[in-house]
């Protein structure tokens, strides 16, 4: 057994300007594991994922990826980007290529790939999300589930040890929550080591083999899902579930 | 780098005096432009087809020449072919306002189909005959649209209007030529001359944004801004 | 009858060498125009300060100073400080700087008009900030600024008119030549309008067919 976990983030300070948005926030993630975040808005969850690959520059804390730091290490963090697959919540397609396109161009450019593997390969990545139909199409002709398991596979090419997830289903229209969380469920099963933060609860309680509540800027409580949904020791973390879940549960009903 | 400023220092008065000249001749320009180019721009968003494509045609020719070529075919063949005299900075005035006058078609055209239908249905449901509800709805509106694309006439214009050196206008770019022949110093006085248009050119730009300004409606072309 | 017999016994001759002249200097300038522009316009939005305030100061005089002046200080001004060029060199300089200078500011807008999401996209995928800017970034903005820079490169075709003038006989100075020496100003200078016309015309033909070619859905 291999006891360094996968991902580790040791106290992660962030304000901008006089806001504290991140004070003090740790977790690890083991291989294979799910970790879900959860928490009402503007707590800080995306900005945690943003310095966990340093899209964002933490003020204090670090990251160590497989056992190595990666906080402030500026040479070497687009190497360490290439393990970290990002999904956005607006997706960021590159609007100019076409879905394979937009799949093999880092494949090409950073991974230095030639352009057959790379084709195949992206095909590949395609077919795992259920898109390979649409390999010729233009981000703009895409509906945004598709959309977003375009962007899945984008970042799943590049082989990332971890997949960040910043609330990939938060900009989809309620119907088009389902073909996405299917993927990502599947990633799951497949053994994907995945840090997520969403509001469907429904997949929390899934797939999540912890899931943290954040608040005002901290992890105010954790555990996994059996217990968090059913016995939370604060108030607040019970009322953010039963109102997510109602609302969950409507979606569900109104499908 | 004296001589060099002597030089300068000497030549200045006479190449300031060309000030006025490029300036009247942009204005002359702009001007013979606009009362052409709206009425253009009219007939072809409201006039009949042969109309629009006449329009057309003279958008054009006149986009497609170069000013030199226009400045010589009316300046040293058209005016003298027909018998009549001007000054070369009459005829470059023509020249640079009827080519001028190409481009403000395109800019008022793109002002008043910008406005919809809505605006014209709006006038001629009150009463307003078509050529009332142009002049007095339809016109106010697309000069204020078309106002930051007009506005661009001046400075391309400006720097346009240097040309005229070509047939002995007596503008900045001439003056300065003959201060160089004289003092043997052309980079200290090219430079003065490009100070000049420089400063010409982003001084009347900002005249024109405290213009735009002035005449802003609230709320109108909001997306602009 | 008299008109036609001088074009085409004195006319196309002097004017067929001139055009292949004139074609020279648009096809020299354009390409190195363009990357110029290319240039000017990243340095505006990505470069830090002091190399985004030559950019800027570049634009401000290569766009207030007029393109002959531009040829005056290359060809005459240039040459008593030690630095001397052809006439063809002196136009094919003064026409890129020039058009790197109006160009870059179609290029500029295009570059800020791409989705800032694309880019932090990139960067998740470990691309460096100028790889994300040449294969991102660049390539949308080209298509964006295409129709901006295409009436540059219309521009462009008609200023070359002003070669002749630094004595370089493109086909405006063949013509002047021909017409002073037979006396024959209207019949030269329509003709020499003709082949403009021309020019333009299959330019902007061209130039429509890259746009739709260029062009991607959601643009």
């Amino acid at each position: 057994m291999n006891n360094t976990p996968v991902l580790k983030v040791q106290d992660i300070h962030k304000s901008f300007g006089n806001v504290e948005v991140l004070r003090g926030v740790s977790f690890e993630v083991e291989k294979g594991e799910t970790k879900v975040f959860i928490g009402p808005s503007g707590t800080g969850k995306s900005t945690l994922l943003k310095c966990i690959n340093q899209l964002t520059i933490p003020d204090r804390g670090n990251v160590w990826l497989n056992g190595r730091e990666i906080v402030h290490s500026h040479v070497k963090i687009n190497l360490y980007r290439q393990q970290m697959g990002m999904v956005f919540q607006n997706f960021f397609l590159f609007d100019h290529l076409t879905a394979v396109r937009n799949v093999e161009i880092s494949l090409i450019k950073v991974k230095r790939m030639n352009r057959k593997e790379a084709r195949e390969k992206a095909m590949e990545e395609l077919s795992r999300v259920g898109m390979a139909d649409k390999a010729n199409s233009y981000p703009a002709e895409l509906s945004g589930g598709q959309a977003q398991r375009l962007s899945i596979a984008r970042a799943l090419a590049m082989d990332p040890e971890v997949m960040l997830f910043d609330e990939p289903t938060s900009s989809l229209d309620p119907e088009l929550t389902g073909e996405v969380l299917d993927v990502m469920r599947k990633l799951a099963r497949g053994g994907m080591t995945m840090v997520v933060v969403t509001h469907e609860m429904g997949f929390a309680r899934w797939a999540a083999n912890e899931i943290f509540f954040m608040d005002e800027g901290v992890i105010l409580e954790s555990g996994p899902p059996a217990e968090m949904f059913t016995r939370p020791r604060f108030e607040r973390t019970r009322r953010f579930i039963s109102r997510m879940t109602e609302l969950y549960a409507e979606e569900q009903s109104d499908g | 780098m004296l001589r060099g400023f002597n030089a300068v220092y000497d030549s200045l008065p006479y190449i300031l005096s060309g000030i006025p000249i490029t300036l009247g001749l942009v204005a002359l320009s702009i001007a013979l432009g606009l009362a052409i180019g709206v009425p253009m721009a009219i007939g072809q968003t409201y006039g009949n087809k042969e109309t629009g494509r006449l329009i057309s045609l003279y958008v054009w020719l006149f986009r497609g020449l170069p000013n030199l070529v226009l400045l010589f075919l009316f300046f040293f063949g058209v005016f003298p072919m027909l018998g009549i005299r001007l000054s070369p900075f009459v005829v470059a005035a023509i020249a640079l306002g009827l080519r001028s006058a190409a481009y403000q078609t395109e800019i008022f055209r793109g002002a008043f189909l910008s406005l919809g239908e809505g605006q014209m249905l709006a006038a001629r449901s009150l009463g307003m005959s078509k050529r009332k509800a142009i002049w007095n709805i339809m016109f106010p509106q697309a000069i204020r649209v078309a106002l930051p694309g007009w506005s661009n006439e001046y400075p391309i214009l400006l720097t346009d209007s240097s040309v005229a050196y070509a047939i002995g206008v007596m503008e900045i770019l001439t003056r300065g030529n003959q201060m160089v022949t004289r003092t043997y110093q052309p980079m200290p006085i090219y430079f003065t001359c490009a100070l000049i248009f420089i400063l010409l050119n982003f001084g009347g730009i900002r005249l024109i944004h405290m213009i735009e300004n002035l005449i802003r409606i609230p709320g109108f072309g909001r997306e602009e801004q | 009858m008299d008109s036609l017999l001088f074009i085409q016994n004195n006319l196309l001759s002097a004017l067929w060498e001139g055009w292949g002249k004139t074609l020279r200097l648009i096809f020299m300038s354009v390409p190195f125009g363009l990357i110029v522009g290319i240039f000017i316009a990243t340095g505006r939005v990505y470069g830090n300060s002091p190399l985004m305030f030559i950019c800027r100061m570049y634009v401000l005089f290569f766009k207030g100073t007029p393109l002959l002046l531009l040829l005056f200080m290359i060809y005459f001004g240039l040459p008593p400080l030690g630095i001397s060029f052809t006439p063809f060199t002196a136009s094919v300089l003064g026409f890129i700087l020039c058009m790197g200078a109006y160009s870059s500011e179609y290029i500029r807008g295009a570059i800020q008009s791409v989705k800032t999401g694309q880019v932090i996209a990139a960067q998740a995928l470990g691309m460096t900030r100028w790889q994300s800017v040449f294969s991102i970034v660049l390539p949308q903005a080209f298509c964006r600024a295409l129709p901006g820079v295409g009436n540059e490169i219309i521009y462009l075709i008609k200023y070359t008119s002003l070669a002749h003038i630094i004595a370089y006989i493109e086909v405006t100075g063949a013509g002047k030549i021909v017409a002073a020496r037979f006396f024959r100003f209207t019949e030269t200078f329509v003709v020499v309008g003709i082949i403009y016309l021309i020019m333009v015309s299959v330019a902007t033909k061209l130039l429509k067919i890259l746009e739709k070619r260029l062009s991607f859905p959601g643009m």
